[in-house]
């Protein structure tokens, strides 16, 4: 008789705690000495549950078929000129604003998660977080390769690292990152395993990757959901990490409530980003942010906060705010790339009368009354040969570091102001989420390195604007401005003439 | 409240990144034209706290919102300002610091009769 | 208001086989369809047997293969040789 093969439950123990051991020549606590300081109390790691039961040898057979899938796609694109095929050479702006503000990320979070692997001393998270170390650096390196192929005709792509480190909005996702990073093993979890992959990850990914696959751009879709995939598993972890902490002791829940009202905020204002790459700069548009947020926080986020109730964990603070919110922030983030297109890596357009139009239908309580007037009084500007730009720079929130650009909830001609002192210096915010976030861990937030005061300083080049730019490693004329009339749109526009010649 | 931090002495192993000091004899202004939110926010300027008041509107503010269709209509004499939360009449001859303005100080101001392009705060 | 328990799969030939068993299995099922991927909403459970997969596919499979076309989920997952359920029943 062959041998019985082990089911998934009896392999996964196998595998995982079977390998784990308690060391001897060393206390546990001097070898894991990260996972008690932010005051988390663990009775018992065997506690913790995989759901996936991946074992290290499936990952491996699972990965290696995502990867040849993907690749088989990148091959064909290259192959076909698929970047001649999307929908307008306006959507690799998406691309680009992608590359040097989320795919650096992955890197931060395969950094972030190899570092919490070590620290925590379950074998079950331990190895949950290794595999998803080793996801987010294949991440990275599929996204590079992807988009590398738009960098053979497009500007604004090549210094993407470089650009990450020093540009004045990239500080935005790269702060946020150094933030979880900068914090012990637990609070990274809840940061990025929970608020982030759990709470905000859907809302970057499957619309955005949708919007791909709408605009006929077949490789960044197919890396897009072959990261999504792996998402599910970090989605995954996340919950459980959540469910894990809040068993274990009664303690851990205010501080765990803490990290989750703090991380959703500052994910929510990352994400800022995602929504107007969704409702102005996809050519063809899938679904519009406030559409999105309705599906993914509202109605998904509402199931699982129901669930975590019986451990007296509530809705994250502020999650009102944020959703009215999702009514604006596509709209102001829009502006202030319009206004500072000058300073920016990626190009920048007038929305035409159509997707006025589309704006109009999809946020008919606040698009005519508010921002359509902003876009035509602009538009008439423009007419008139003079575009507008801000010739000044902007005041930035302490702790997102986005240029305070936001409104007072229920009053969107009102600009937010906050502000605290400490030992006699005043910080200022764009938001009682961002305020409270300051107030609870000061002596974090006074060191940030916010991008404006670091040009005053002296710190970025030069004094000006050109020279700020050339430290960025900006191809001034190429990679920054309006798309109309910029050597991308040229391009595109010799493509296509080329087409309509060929068929002729 | 303060950070939790693996080290017992976190406080005092760091420094604040923007005192004034850092600015070389500037001190960091902040300023916002209310009701005008084609500007997106309000906007930084680094300036000596010892010139008037009145310098600062001529040649700081009025350039940076010269842009605005609206700009031209201004009546910098009948301006509400705002300085930190508090409304008051700037002595235009005094310096910016015996305005009561400091390093980081936020200035708002409200110009009556013009409320955006069309009304419309924009 | 009921919770929703969802996945999200990759619109592809890999994928419908999943899909289909999906829609055989769990009554009352919605159906969202966006470009290249499909969301399948359930109130409280969504379940995606082992069986019903394999009458379709016409070879074995086991639940673990769905990753290679998952791109997202909601619910508190159960995995195991035979199925793969969401769940926010207790």
């Amino acid at each position: 008789m062959a041998p019985k093969k082990l089911g998934l439950k009896q392999r996964y123990a196998h595998m995982t705690r079977g390998l784990d051991w308690e060391t001897t020549y060393q206390p546990m606590d001097a070898v894991f000495p990260y996972d008690t300081f932010e005051g988390i109390k663990i009775k018992d790691w065997s506690a913790w549950e995989d759901p996936f039961r991946l074992t290290m040898d499936s990952y491996w057979k699972f990965q290696a078929e995502k990867e040849r899938k993907l690749y088989a796609v990148l091959d064909a694109f290259a192959q076909n000129n698929g970047q001649t095929g999307v929908s307008d050479g306006r959507y690799i702006n998406v691309v680009k604003l992608f590359l040097t503000g989320v795919s650096p990320l992955e890197y931060q979070a395969h950094r972030g998660f190899a570092f919490t692997g070590r620290h925590l001393r379950g074998a079950g998270p331990r190895i949950a977080c290794q595999m998803q170390s080793l996801d987010e650096l294949r991440h990275l390196q599929t996204q590079i390769h992807t988009i590398s192929h738009y960098n053979k005709f497009f500007d604004g792509i090549g210094e993407f690292p470089h650009m990450h480190d020093r540009v004045w909005y990239l500080s935005v996702p790269k702060s946020f990152f150094d933030d979880a990073r900068a914090a012990g093993p637990f609070e990274f979890m809840i940061a990025i395993g929970f608020a982030f992959e759990y709470l905000l990850t859907n809302l970057l990914f499957v619309p955005f990757m949708s919007g791909a696959a709408y605009n006929g751009d077949m490789s960044t879709v197919t890396f897009g959901f072959s990261a999504q995939s792996d998402e599910s598993r970090h989605m995954t972890l996340g919950i459980e990490v959540i469910k894990f902490l809040l068993e274990q002791h009664p303690d851990n829940l205010p501080i765990v409530q803490k990290w989750v009202d703090k991380w959703f905020w500052r994910g929510f204002r990352v994400l800022g980003l995602v929504a107007m790459m969704m409702d102005y700069m996809l050519p063809k548009k899938v679904m519009s942010w406030k559409e999105a947020w309705e599906i993914y926080f509202t109605e998904a986020g509402g199931s699982l906060f129901q669930d975590l109730e019986r451990y007296g964990l509530k809705v994250p603070k502020y999650a009102d705010v944020a959703t009215e919110a999702a009514e604006h922030i596509s709209h102001q983030n829009w502006a202030v790339f319009y206004q500072y297109s000058h300073a920016a890596a990626f190009h920048t357009w007038m929305p035409d009368k159509e997707h006025l139009d589309w704006l109009s239908e999809k946020y008919p309580n606040t698009f005519d009354k508010y921002y359509r007037p902003r876009w035509e009084m602009w538009a008439e500007m423009e007419k008139e040969g003079k575009r507008f730009y801000n010739p000044s720079l902007p005041q930035l929130c302490q702790v997102c570091q986005i240029p305070m650009a936001y409104t007072e909830p229920g009053d969107p001609t009102k600009i937010a102001f906050r502000c605290t002192e400490v030992a006699g210096e005043t910080y200022h915010f764009c938001s009682d989420g961002c305020k409270d976030i300051f107030d609870a861990e000061p002596e974090k937030y006074i060191q940030s390195w916010l991008p404006v005061h670091q040009i005053f300083q002296g710190n970025c080049g030069g004094a000006t604007v050109p020279d700020v730019l050339n430290w960025y490693r900006m191809n001034v004329g190429a990679d920054n401005m309006d798309y109309v009339g910029s050597p991308d749109d040229r391009l595109w526009s010799e493509w296509h003439a080329a087409k309509t010649r060929e068929a002729v | 409240m303060s950070v939790t931090a693996i080290v017992p002495d976190y406080a005092r192993r760091i420094e604040p990144r923007d005192p004034v000091e850092n600015f070389h004899g500037n001190m960091l202004v902040y300023v916002h034209w209310e009701d005008h939110l084609s500007f997106c926010s309000a906007v930084a300027f680094p300036l000596p706290p010892a010139i008037p008041f009145g310098a600062f509107v001529s040649e700081v503010v009025a350039p940076a919102y010269a842009a605005h269709p609206e700009a031209a209509s201004i009546d910098w004499s009948a301006v509400v300002w705002m300085i930190d939360g508090a409304t008051k009449v700037p002595d235009m001859e005094a310096s910016l610091a015996a305005n009561g303005m400091k390093h980081k100080t936020l200035v708002r101001f409200w110009t009556p009769g013009l409320s955006g392009w069309k009304g419309t705060a924009s | 208001m009921a919770q929703i328990a969802s996945i999200t799969l990759l619109h592809n030939d890999d994928a419908r086989p999943i899909i289909e068993a999906i829609l055989a299995d769990n009554p009352g099922v919605r159906v969202l369809n966006m470009p290249g991927a499909v969301k399948l909403d359930c109130d409280d459970e969504l379940v995606v047997n082992r069986a019903s997969v394999e009458a379709r596919l016409g070879r074995p499979w086991e639940p673990q293969e769905i990753q290679l076309v998952l791109i997202s989920m909601a619910g508190n997952l159960d995995e195991d040789d035979d199925w793969f359920k969401l769940s926010w029943k207790h």
